[in-house]
């Protein structure tokens, strides 16, 4: 147990220290001592440290309280009796413990902060822009047959984005055909009208979900992969150095993921038109007593040609956008590893809200365009 | 050779709108080692970031050989920049490719040589750093030292006529540190290329320049021109004589706090 006492006679005080210090004991404060040194007139404090036991920080903590409480007291600290090497250690310390350096105040301003917000969208709006502009013309170079895109680069990206996706777009699309059918039986039964269950899942599926889902499970997958992987290039110093040897960071990074992404996910779409659609089957097997030839022959009339050809369109727009968000979100990212996690974040929900914005669009104007 | 290879004049650089050095003008002779120099914080990094075209200066023009680099277009930068090599602090090699592949990118991106004519290059670069037996290895199988040679060897990709190098020898034993100061030594004497190197540590400074500038970042500008030697000897700069020769220095009070670091009772 520490202890300390606080003799003083005739302006000397002294502080005898007894008891082990350690950082396992309680801790021991000298709050009062710089008004009692003060009180009493203490010209010099000094220490008595015979019946000292073990010792560690604790006490050099202990000790730099006094030393400041003699300085504010105006009396002389005199630490000739402590132990050589808590001298030592005190000796290291400065005379007022330093002032924290403080995180910059954000006082709320509203209007300020309306005007930092629309510039800082304006800016990413401009940014996202630019590198559409970078893969355009990194696009058009590879078209021309002029790319300066690795092939090594497009293949491995083209694997990953393509056969390891197909399990989880299985899985996806085939329980939404199943929700879609399971649900959307339960209501037709109400007007009698169970058979249509197979246009339902087919126009659904083939038309919007699968679409949309597929794009989304693979934002969430390979959007968030590439977001990581280029801002973890970003911190390595990676980037800078494609820079500043002058090799366009948008044929390098953006051409690779986007055309993979756009070669991929149409056919990840169609694959995962069919398996909603055998999803729905399923439930409709199981539940309604259907007969296979009888959903399919269904499905057939009930989904023109067009709509896979309209799925198609979709999905090409899909893959660039989560190409191009998710190696724009991984280029502006900071250098830390927590950076590289918020990028695939930011990515992915962006990358997401994107692609139900854009599934809106292309709604809107297929009804204008009456298709 | 009577112009500079390089001429910097009343630089300024900074980041946000917080200005770290400003003023600041020197010139680099051909063929000549220059070393950038100056205490942690000084703001050398970010020097050489403008240098080197990643950071555009708040004022001032930099010329490459007579070329205003700042004020040309993007495409006339890119082309100016081709003439110069890199080598980052941390080696910043393409982490997805081998150490021949880091190497040849920059061959295959901007010249018209076949396959068979740059993987000849690529042995020839990597064998002028010691590390031809590294061809196929990835950059995490590389220890830092070989890191920092591959990194050297892909500066020297494009036989540029000049070199920035970061902090070469940070990280490095000083075993490594000195053979990696001769292989510079050595590359000079080979190859002609002008140097500038950013640094702190002594004994390569010592080793290699043989000219140079020392920023300080209370001033915010260079304050002592000259190779790490002259400034040793004859500068009259209490830091300059400080950091060159690695003393304590007698600093008034009115520092701020986090400026003073206390060791054995003394302040620097």
């Amino acid at each position: 147990m520490p202890e300390w006492e606080l003799r003083h006679r005739e302006g000397v005080a002294e502080v005898v220290l007894s008891g082990d210090w350690l950082t396992r004991s309680e801790e021991a404060h000298a709050p009062e001592l710089a008004r009692t040194c003060r009180k009493a007139a203490v010209a010099r404090i000094s220490f008595d440290v015979s019946r000292l036991g073990r010792w560690d920080t604790t006490l050099v903590a202990f000790l730099w309280d006094v030393r400041r409480a003699a300085a504010a007291a105006g009396a002389v600290f005199d630490p000739s009796a402590l132990p050589h090497s808590a001298r030592k250690l005190l000796d290291l310390l400065p005379a007022e413990p330093g002032r924290k350096a403080t995180q910059p105040q954000h006082h709320l301003r509203p209007i300020a902060w309306i005007g930092r917000e629309a510039i800082r969208s304006l800016s990413a709006l401009g940014g996202s822009v630019a590198v559409l502009g970078d893969t355009a013309t990194g696009s058009l170079r590879l078209v021309l047959g002029r790319a300066r895109m690795r092939g090594a680069d497009l293949f491995s990206d083209l694997n990953d984005a393509g056969p390891r996706a197909l399990l989880i777009v299985a899985t996806v699309n085939f329980l939404v055909g199943a929700i879609l059918a399971f649900v959307g039986a339960a209501e037709l039964r109400r007007f009698g009208a169970e058979s249509y269950v197979a246009s339902l899942v087919g126009v659904a599926a083939v038309r919007e979900l699968a679409a949309v889902v597929t794009a989304i499970v693979m934002a969430g997958r390979t959007g968030g992969a590439y977001a990581a992987r280029i801002a973890s290039m970003v911190g390595n110093d990676e980037i800078a150095a494609l820079r500043v040897v002058g090799i366009p960071v948008g044929d390098f990074l953006l051409v690779p993921a986007i055309v993979s992404l756009s070669l991929t996910l149409p056919v990840l779409y169609l694959f995962g038109s069919f398996v909603a659609i055998g999803g729905g089957l399923a439930v409709a097997m199981l539940s309604l007593g259907s007969t296979a030839t009888e959903y399919l022959r269904q499905t057939i009339d009930a989904v023109p040609l067009s709509d896979f050809l309209f799925g198609i369109c979709k999905t090409i727009a899909f893959a660039a956008l989560i190409g191009a968000t998710s190696c724009r979100t991984g280029l502006q990212a900071a250098r830390s590893a927590v950076a590289v996690g918020q990028a695939a974040t930011t990515a992915v929900v962006l990358n997401i809200v994107g692609i139900i914005a854009l599934d809106a669009v292309f709604a809107i104007v297929a009804d204008a365009l009456g298709f | 050779m009577s112009e500079p290879i390089l001429s910097l004049h009343e630089i300024a650089v900074g980041y946000q709108g917080r200005v770290i050095q400003r003023q600041v003008s020197f010139e680099v002779r051909r063929g000549s080692i220059f070393a950038v120099m100056g205490g942690s914080g000084s703001g050398k990094s970010t020097l050489l970031r403008s240098m080197i075209g990643l950071l555009e200066p708040e004022s001032g023009s930099m010329r490459f050989s007579g070329e205003d680099y700042w004020s040309a277009d993007a495409r006339k930068r890119d082309e100016i920049g081709r003439r110069f090599g890199v080598l980052f602090q941390s080696g910043a090699l393409w982490s997805a490719l081998t150490v021949g592949e880091n190497v040849a990118l920059p061959m295959q991106m901007f010249t018209r040589m076949d396959d068979r004519t740059i993987e000849r290059l690529v042995q020839l670069k990597l064998a002028l750093v010691g590390l031809e037996t590294a061809v196929e290895l990835l950059p995490a199988q590389l220890s830092g030292g070989m890191a920092k040679r591959a990194g050297l060897a892909r500066a020297l990709a494009l036989d540029p006529d000049m070199l920035f190098l970061d902090e070469p020898s940070s990280g490095l034993d000083p075993v490594t540190a000195r053979r990696l100061d001769d292989l510079i030594l050595d590359l000079r004497e080979a190859t002609e290329v002008t140097i500038v190197l950013v640094s702190h540590d002594l004994p390569s400074l010592f080793a290699v320049a043989d000219d140079g500038v020392f920023l300080d970042v209370q001033a915010a500008t260079a304050i002592a021109h000259g190779s790490p030697s002259q400034l040793r000897d004859q500068s009259t700069n209490p830091k300059v004589q400080a950091f060159m020769r690695r003393e304590e220095l007698e600093l008034p009070n009115s520092l701020p706090e986090e400026q003073r670091w206390k060791t054995r009772g003394r302040q620097f």
